[in-house]
């Protein structure tokens, strides 16, 4: 079918009309549903049962007949993942959170029928003296904005309609036929917004350059190769709002000349891939996609392209390699993609996050944007949260926020009373960034300033149970694993700083082993092909920066400070020892004796270091030197 | 033409020209493992970093095009011992076999590692190949190839794909494990390998090795050497005679100018030139696969057939006229 501006606007207001509960902006007060309940349908959330769930709820309601009473919405990602699967009773937002199957009958009975919220099952900390705060009003919200995932948690990101209820496709159809081509990317260029996969490269210069190169035909490509450890921001975005990467991709399709866009996306996010074929389904079904959308000369068609899962896959180079069947490795540059990109076709290539913020920007106008964040890092960053903290999960913030905003307020501070010790950006290519540092505003050129990296959004708490060698040595693992073999300084150099680093974790470590890492980390950063191997050094010197102490008590003492390194690592049993033989029972090599109510004793030799006395004993009588 | 200023020399340029071209052009070498001049630039080795307009961030000269008034510096303390770093990366993995190597002398990396001061050193870490050389792959009679020796810059495999019927080689594994693949890891003899000897004549290590010339134990540097061309078909591909005392041994030399290189004509230039013919060996497809046949030169040359017609038409029956 064609789409016209009317059309659109009668999906909108149609889908409106059972929206009524759904975190929108105006009360519309002739709403159908008395509840609705959103149930989060995300990779995490979906692991944790959250589908059934939803089953189970939908089977309540068709049991008693309440179909037109209540909703039951499969949603996008809240962000709280650790308290997953996550439910949220609308109205009022009450949150409900690691949700058993079976506690959906009581919420159903108590709460949906008798107006009666379960508070055993609400999030403590929503809970007050007055009631029950909204989900969007815990600490973890406190200082988070939502651009990006504006509206994950609100919309089923399976129903195109519910899209357009929330403003969908308005900025596609004030592109095609309120705006030429270059007001477009005008408008992106003054929100100053800055590329967020990585590279921070300002995304309105990308597109016109792409615009200005010479070629019949070019490529639009979003770059879903998502793959630093702990990070998940582009799945969720995939998982919890297709659409606006389809509708983004679709605005720089004619911005820059470009009919055809490819989403690369890897083989090992099905539930992402499934949902952007089914938004891609929808929206050429409504002509939002395909042949003279909304009655202009601008067609514009979106493919998948799956990734096998190689990290280097993410360089642009190596992805449009992938995309043409190639071997995945970097190419030398220039050329740049913006000339010869994908079949050697001038090419335009954002990432998710990247996308996900145009159609925000191309309604709300460049000074909206840049009200939000720093002057030279504009809007908001997702994080994933993850490691050492209480809240984990996904975030979104303006930029400038301090890291001990992230750590200690969104992020609820470090569990059990540990100290904090580091916060790791930038994934693989990042840096472990210390207490000195916490105050830190993260964004794209203070990060880089204290030795890490904005990266695309992994951020990995850590506390003082880490072992900063081992830190390096599980990033240098992933890298050397992950290198593509193409040149040789990342080829040789990763494995041989691996090598050195296991050496140190083992306790073979000697005085040359540091001037030979920070050698290597030089050869690789200045000589090696692409971002991959010449960042691959920097775990390294980040954590040797503010750990170097750390490092040299493994290659002079023999020991590990944080007891994680098992080869420097032994257990012992101090004289606070209760004799209850919890520990003996539960050593898996039986190797700690002791009388009942006696002094325990660990033999050393038999040890395997697994810490699993060290974790049970109740009195913590038991050390590690 | 424009101008750009190499390590305080004024040189004039072609535009599009890579900095290495154009340094080599002015007799100014930059070491480089992985440039071929009839290869695109893969810059996979790094060796031909350069200093660019003074900033610290060096570029690979052979994928850098010059630009007006680009200062290029080649040699400055920082890039010899980013270079001496590289070197050292690729020794580490290298056997120590220069004194056996059929390579030595003609060796990139022996070259490179003499300039630069890089020798072998013994090491605990991890290596591709064996410490020590052998050839891992004899199954070819034609070309022997010893993976401990390769260095992965990909010139073999770029060569072989610039003539699309063949593109038998191709990187297989990645990071430290990357090697150099026939088809799906096969042997010469059983993959596809027409023998036509591209990917030896640019291996810039002992990695590919002329077999034949192997087995006369012919080094380059105690040979006559005279480059004649295949008179076999008008591409007329370059081969390198090596002659010492009675032995005359030949060569492929490395195919420019769209010459593609063949075994037919291979075999033909040692038929007229080889001190003594050794068999010529044919690919045959077998209930075992690809096998190596032992074959006569006149099949080996496809001179059968004429051979007949001319003995027929010089013989009593033939009286002039062919069958």
């Amino acid at each position: 079918m064609s789409m016209t501006i009317d059309k659109l606007k009668e999906i909108r207001e149609e889908t409106l009309k059972h929206m009524n509960l759904r975190g929108l902006p105006s009360d519309r007060p002739n709403a159908p549903y008395k509840w609705s309940v959103a149930i989060c349908m995300e990779t995490s959330c979906m692991s944790s049962k959250s589908p059934e769930i939803k089953r189970r709820l939908l089977d309540l309601i068709k049991r008693d007949g309440k179909e037109g009473e209540i909703e039951v919405v499969g949603t996008g990602c809240f962000g709280l993942c650790e308290a997953g699967p996550i439910v949220i009773v609308r109205p009022g937002d009450t949150f409900y959170y690691h949700l058993d199957p079976n506690d959906i009958d009581l919420i159903y009975e108590q709460h949906l029928l008798g107006g009666e919220p379960v508070r055993d099952l609400i999030y403590p900390e929503s809970i007050t003296e007055d009631g029950y705060l909204s989900y969007f009003d815990i600490p973890f919200m406190a200082h988070q904005e939502r651009i990006a995932l504006r509206s994950s948690g609100h919309i089923d990101p399976e129903d195109i309609r519910e899209y357009i209820a929330f403003g969908g496709y308005e900025a596609l159809y004030k592109a095609l036929v309120e705006m030429t081509p270059d007001e477009v990317i005008d408008v992106v260029t003054a929100s100053g917004l800055r590329g967020r996969g990585g590279g921070g490269f300002l995304a309105g210069r990308k597109w016109r350059a792409t615009q200005a190169s010479p070629g019949d035909e070019k490529f639009i490509i979003c770059n879903a190769d998502e793959g630093d450890p702990g990070a998940f921001m582009d799945r969720s975005i995939l998982e919890g709002d297709p659409h606006s990467v389809i509708e983004a991709m679709a605005i720089a399709g004619y911005a820059i000349g470009s009919d055809q866009g490819y989403v690369y996306v890897r083989a090992e996010y099905p539930i992402a891939v499934e949902r952007l074929e089914k938004a891609i389904g929808q929206a050429n079904d409504l002509g939002l996609l395909g042949e003279n959308i909304f009655g202009t000369d601008f067609s514009f068609d979106l493919e998948i392209r799956l990734g096998a899962g190689a990290f280097v896959c993410g360089e642009t180079t190596a992805l449009t390699a992938s995309i043409e069947g190639r071997r995945g490795t970097p190419r030398s540059r220039p050329p740049y993609s913006a000339d010869k990109g994908l079949w050697g076709k001038p090419t335009m290539i954002n990432n998710v996050e990247t996308f996900a913020n145009i159609p925000y920007i191309l309604l709300n106008g460049a000074e909206a944007f840049k009200k939000i964040g720093t002057a030279n890092s504009p809007g908001t960053k997702v994080f994933a949260l993850s490691g050492k903290i209480k809240n984990v999960g996904l975030v979104e913030i303006p930029m400038g926020t301090t890291l001990r905003q992230v750590v200690e307020e969104i992020g609820g501070g470090i569990p059990n009373g540990k100290a904090f010790k580091a916060v790791q950006t930038g994934g693989p290519s990042g840096g472990c960034i210390g207490p000195e540092h916490l105050d830190t505003p993260i964004d794209f050129d203070s990060l880089t300033e204290v030795g890490s990296m904005m990266g695309s959004g992994g951020m990995i708490i850590m506390d003082e149970d880490n072992c900063a060698v081992d830190v390096a040595r599980f990033y240098m693992d992933f890298i050397a694993d992950e290198s593509c073999g193409k040149c040789t300084p990342c080829r040789e150099g990763t494995k041989r700083m691996l090598e050195i680093l296991i050496d140190i974790t083992e306790g073979r470590g000697d005085e040359t082993s540091i001037p030979r890492l920070e050698r290597l980390a030089k050869t690789t950063e200045l000589a090696s092909l692409c971002a991959l191997g010449q960042t691959s050094a920097n775990p390294i010197l980040s954590t040797l920066k503010t750990f170097r102490d750390e490092y040299e008590a493994h290659i002079k003492e023999k020991r590990c400070p944080a007891g994680v390194c098992k080869a420097l690592t032994s257990y012992f049993i101090t004289d606070a020892c209760i004799g209850c033989g919890l520990c003996a029972r539960n050593c898996p090599v039986s190797c700690i004796s002791g009388e009942r109510k006696k002094l325990h004793v660990i033999d050393t030799d038999q040890c395997i270091k697994c810490g699993l006395c060290y974790d049970k004993c109740p009195v913590n009588a038991i050390v590690k030197k | 033409m424009i101008t750009l200023t190499i390590n305080g020399q004024k040189v004039t340029a072609e535009e599009g020209m890579s900095i290495l071209d154009a340094a080599l052009a002015h007799g100014i070498e930059i070491p480089a493992l992985c440039h071929d001049p009839n290869l695109k630039p893969e810059s996979s080795c790094r060796l031909c970093l350069v200093e660019v307009d003074g900033r610290r961030w060096p570029r690979v000269a052979c994928g850098t095009p010059v630009r007006d008034g680009m200062v290029v510096e080649t040699n400055t303390p920082e890039i010899r011992a980013t270079r001496r770093e590289i070197l050292q990366l690729l020794l580490d993995n290298h056997p120590n076999d220069c004194l056996t190597c059929q390579k030595a002398g003609e060796c990139l990396l022996q070259k490179y590692a003499y300039e630069y001061g890089v020798t072998f050193r013994t090491h605990n870490g991890a290596r591709r190949g064996s410490e020590k050389a052998r050839f891992t792959d004899t199954s070819s009679p034609y070309i022997l190839r010893d993976e401990s020796k390769c260095i992965l810059c990909g010139k073999c495999i770029s060569t072989c794909a610039a003539l699309n019927e063949r593109s038998v080689l191709s990187f297989a594994g990645r990071g430290f494990e990357t090697k150099v693949a026939a088809d799906r890891d096969e042997t010469l003899e059983a993959s596809t390998c027409v023998s036509c000897s591209r990917c030896v004549a640019v291996c810039p290590v002992g990695a590919l090795i002329d077999r034949r010339v192997r087995e006369k134990k012919i080094r380059p540097w105690d040979a006559d050497r005279q480059t004649i061309q295949c008179k076999a078909c008008e591409y007329g591909c370059e081969y390198e005679v090596l002659e010492k005392g009675n032995e005359r041994v030949i060569r492929p030399l490395a195919p420019s100018g769209g010459r593609p290189l063949c075994l037919k004509g291979r075999l033909y230039v040692e038929a007229e030139v080889s001190s003594d013919l050794r068999i010529p060996y044919k690919k045959k497809e077998t209930d075992k696969g690809r096998k190596f046949v032992r074959t006569s030169w006149v099949e080996a040359l496809e001179l059968d057939q004429i051979l007949d017609r001319i003995a027929y038409t010089e013989s009593e029956s033939g009286k002039g006229r062919a069958k």
